[in-house]
């Protein structure tokens, strides 16, 4: 499995090309308002771009959108929330409890209604809630920005055990150090121009 | 209609001094409303008596064209407004194109089909029937569409996150868009339905109102009245349903994605 991504380009954005194979983790960082949203909303295919991007050589233009953002999961920074019913959110959510558990969610959590839960629990309710899906790569806006560090751990340590089950991850992160932990690969984007850096001259 | 009440315009003009008496007091409070009240009310007086004479001149003709083009001339005023009404809504011409033929479609059918099957007059396109219907079954279809429209992009607005967290998890944008087509098709209906609820409770309906100063009998005015309020039912519903859906598909593409960026800006 293998996403590859030729020439993609949209407003923001210079032409770029990567891939991406399975079990791999790239971290990606870059100055605010770079292109790293822009990026990973035009391979979520959430907006018009241009270029070739195929996933196991299948060509996104085949499939549907849906059917592609199945394969193709984006966390974005801030998630959004359809219900005030947490379980509406998820295809079982009975069947997560013991991963919301060692993600330190607390166990009545799903008694509250969404708007109530803080900015760390709901970051990680949209983690597990991407991941119930099972795709092939996920897309991660920072992930862990609003979480302490205990949280952190869990959240790397989880998507880490995904990664060795061959999950492909491409992540936003503005922490050096967490770029280091987690990745295999990075990437080093501003003003809509994508490059792979080495790990010390990445900053 | 033996009963019927003839007014003259020295009648008009003492009901025209309650206006006066109202311009008075504004004058002597300093409301400053005396300007834009005189200027209404007399837009009404030429109005109401260029309607009055181009309806004298279409009655007279009984031409299917000439109401044809007067019913034409109805509805695209009608969706000036609706695009009138649209605050950071869809451009301009799209408001206009979809709001136009919704209620083309709805008002159209809706009319043609009373007056084929149920008032049944002779022709059936004499436009002392066909016009008053077409005229109420409109005014409350171009609400409906307007409120409906409106709400459809505010709510794509307000709830972009989470209808694009639906698209992530992969679903189609009809199901991501469903919460807020329930709500814009429930404000596009909320008007009729709170009107079918309370009518003749709160006041009587103006066409009944009408038709018994005229000297109808009640009964016979109320029934005209169930027929009319069924019909704007049936019209508002079908011309709201189908902006609504044209209009979110409008604001998604092929791809499945939210277009924002299809909005007016401002």
């Amino acid at each position: 499995m293998t996403l590859s991504v030729d020439a993609l380009s949209r407003p923001g954005l210079e032409p770029l090309s990567f891939s991406l194979a399975a079990g791999e983790s790239v971290a990606l960082s870059g100055p605010s308002g770079a292109g790293k949203s822009l990026l990973l909303r035009a391979l979520a295919d959430l907006d018009p771009c241009v270029g070739d991007v195929t996933l196991d050589g299948k060509d996104r233009r085949a499939m549907s959108g849906p059917d592609w953002r199945r394969l193709v999961g984006y966390l974005p920074a801030e998630p959004g929330w359809w219900s005030d019913r947490l379980e509406d959110h998820f295809q079982n959510w009975d069947a997560l409890a013991p991963l919301a558990g060692r993600l330190h969610l607390k166990a009545g959590v799903d008694d509250r209604p969404v708007p109530q839960l803080s900015t760390g629990e709901r970051q990680r309710l949209a983690l597990l809630r991407a991941i119930e899906r099972k795709p092939k790569v996920l897309l991660l806006d920072e992930p862990t920005g609003p979480l302490d560090e205990e949280a952190t751990a869990a959240v790397e340590t989880l998507l880490k055990e995904q990664q060795n089950h061959g999950l492909a991850l491409l992540w936003v992160t503005h922490d050096r150090r967490q770029a280091e932990r987690v990745a295999t690969r990075r990437f080093w984007i501003d003003r809509g121009r994508l490059r792979e850096a080495l790990q010390e001259d990445a900053q | 209609m033996t009963d019927y009440i003839r007014l003259e315009y020295l009648d008009l003009g003492l009901s025209a001094l309650l206006l006066l008496a109202v311009a008075g007091l504004s004058l002597a409070l300093q409301l400053r409303i005396e300007r834009s009240l005189a200027l209404a009310g007399l837009r009404c007086v030429l109005q109401l008596f260029l309607v009055g004479l181009v309806l004298t001149k279409l009655f007279q003709l009984v031409s299917p064209w000439w109401t044809g083009l007067a019913a034409l001339a109805m509805i695209l005023f009608a969706g000036r407004e609706i695009m009138a009404r649209q605050e950071r809504g869809f451009q301009k011409l799209w408001a206009y194109g979809i709001g136009t033929s919704a209620m083309l479609m709805a008002a159209t059918l809706v009319t043609l089909f009373a007056l084929t099957t149920q008032v049944q007059p002779e022709p059936w396109y004499d436009p002392r029937y066909a016009l008053p219907l077409l005229g109420m079954i409109l005014g409350n279809t171009m609400t409906g569409i307007a409120l409906g429209l409106q709400r459809l992009t505010e709510g794509a607005r307000q709830q972009r996150a989470g209808i694009e967290a639906q698209l992530c998890l992969g679903a189609t944008r009809r199901a991501a868009m469903l919460p807020i087509t329930r709500q814009a098709l429930t404000t596009a209906l909320m008007p009729i339905i709170n009107a079918l609820a309370a009518t003749g409770l709160v006041s009587l309906p103006g066409m009944m109102t009408g038709q018994i100063l005229a000297g109808v009998e009640p009964m016979e005015a109320v029934k005209y009245q169930l027929m009319i309020m069924f019909l704007i039912a049936g019209g508002t519903t079908l011309g709201a349903v189908t902006a609504v859906f044209v209009g979110l598909y409008r604001l998604t593409d092929s791809r499945d994605r939210l277009r924002l960026d299809r909005l007016a800006a401002e």
